[in-house]
């Protein structure tokens, strides 16, 4: 809950990365004295040029909670100040700087659950683009301890970020993905095209009355759209968390 | 700080002024970013309250506060998620005269802000008031739209945006702070962008 410290900057140095896409990579840091986060949480990174300048931005953590190494994953946005940095430039041993965690709305468990796996909710995950980061926080944290559904939405397959992991956590019936791809698709055979809608809600996502724990995440109007299919599916517009990604660069 | 090695960054020269520490300048767009889904409120269902350490609690419809006399603001507005817009408009009723038709008690020091939604903000009465909040049913010239909080949010420019209550349906007058929904969890009683006051303790 509020800290009552202020929230430090700590040195983050990069340890490992491993690309996702064409366009984004995972980042793994050490961040030494990392308190701890929760899955959903985001951090703000910080880097530092020659003259003294700094630029930060937000980034969600990717991992599941637990030790001192945080990953994240990122962007390659055209034109941005800092992503294309740590999606292209940052090397193993470079260092910047990390303050957080912070959130204490969209983060699973939601608020206010026990913290003993057998009496929390299933999850609902809803992933527009890049959203798909702190929803996975979500999946690595849940490990299957409740049943989790994710719709995924992305522009191709070659977009969906964590695609091996993803595949590999699904043939556990704990675990259901589905595809939504708005461009074509390349190969044969593949899932067929689409755009959220009210007909994808009501086939692959939990109902009203399972009254699951729902997170939604990616750009604002996806969110937006997602989010208000949700509530006229009948979903209780606080069960909703959502997080929605600016234009940040 | 740590030293990024390799990392450039934008043209220095052209650094704005008017963007506080840390902030950048996201040029003419405008993120929405909420924690819940946009509600939809009908004007003609929606009005507000002003309660608490007042001497006439009131409720002013819709009509009734665009009735009173208008106010604007034009300037920016700054994200504690670190996007400024530069030179925005607001169109509304400036809050002074609202808490001044309900008439302030001399004990109260600060405020608490909500919407039906469950959102809320605090934040010390003094940066409501002579002239530096608004209630605004207008953004850039056009009805502010629901997603930006329409029909009337509230809109304290000079602090954090997320203190500028989307939906805005009551502002509550106490003697005491209160934390709101953000500043339960971590973020910043007050909010000042120029001292980057963006989480507790800052």
């Amino acid at each position: 809950m509020a800290s009552q410290h202020r929230l430090a900057w700590r040195v983050a140095t990069l340890k490992d990365a491993r690309p996702e896409t064409a366009t984004a990579r995972t980042l793994v840091l050490d961040v030494p004295g990392w308190p701890g986060h929760l899955a959903g949480q985001h951090v703000v990174v910080r880097a530092g040029a020659e003259d003294g300048y700094t630029a930060q931005r937000s980034y969600s953590l990717a991992s599941a909670p637990g030790g001192e190494q945080v990953e994240l994953t990122v962007q390659r946005l055209a034109g941005g100040e800092v992503s294309p940095y740590l999606a292209g430039v940052m090397e193993a041993g470079d260092q910047v700087e990390v303050r957080g965690p912070i959130g204490g709305w969209f983060t699973w468990p939601p608020p206010g659950s026990p913290s003993s796996g057998g009496s929390l909710a299933p999850v609902q995950l809803i992933a527009g683009g890049s959203g798909i980061v702190p929803l996975m926080s979500i999946i690595r944290a849940v490990q299957g301890a409740v049943p989790v559904r994710l719709l995924y939405s992305a522009r191709t397959p070659a977009d969906v970020i964590y695609s091996g992991e993803l595949a590999r956590r699904s043939r556990h019936p704990s675990l259901t993905v589905t595809y939504l791809f708005t461009r074509a698709a390349r190969e044969p055979g593949a899932a067929p095209r689409g755009r959220i809608d009210a007909a994808a809600v009501d086939a692959v996502t939990w109902r009203p009355e399972a009254r699951p724990a729902i997170y939604v995440c990616g750009p604002s109007g996806f969110v937006e759209a997602a989010s208000l299919l949700l509530v006229a599916a009948g979903h209780a517009p606080a069960t909703v968390r959502t997080e929605r990604f600016g234009p940040t660069g | 700080m740590a030293l990024t090695r390799g990392f450039r960054g934008r043209g220095r020269d052209s650094r704005d002024p008017r963007l506080p520490p840390g902030q950048y300048d996201i040029g003419a767009e405008w993120p929405v970013l909420s924690a819940e889904p946009t509600p939809r409120l009908d004007p003609a269902g929606w009005s507000l309250s002003v309660e608490g350490l007042v001497d006439r609690p009131i409720t002013l419809s819709w009509d009734q506060l665009r009735g009173l006399p208008p106010s604007a603001y034009n300037g920016d507005i700054h994200c504690v998620t670190t996007w400024s817009r530069l030179g925005v408009s607001f169109a509304g009723v400036s809050v002074d005269t609202v808490l001044d038709l309900a008439g302030v008690r001399p004990e109260a020091t600060h405020v608490l802000a909500g919407s039906r939604t469950g959102y809320s903000a605090n934040l010390p009465l003094a940066d409501m008031r002579d002239g530096r909040s608004w209630l605004a049913w207008e953004a850039d010239g056009a009805p502010l739209s629901a997603e930006h909080g329409g029909p009337v949010r509230l809109v304290v420019p000079h602090l954090y945006f997320w203190k500028s209550v989307k939906w805005v349906t009551w502002l509550r007058l106490l003697d005491h702070d209160e934390p709101g929904f953000w500043e339960r969890i971590g973020y910043h009683d007050r909010g000042d962008p120029w001292r980057e006051q963006r989480y507790q303790g800052d």
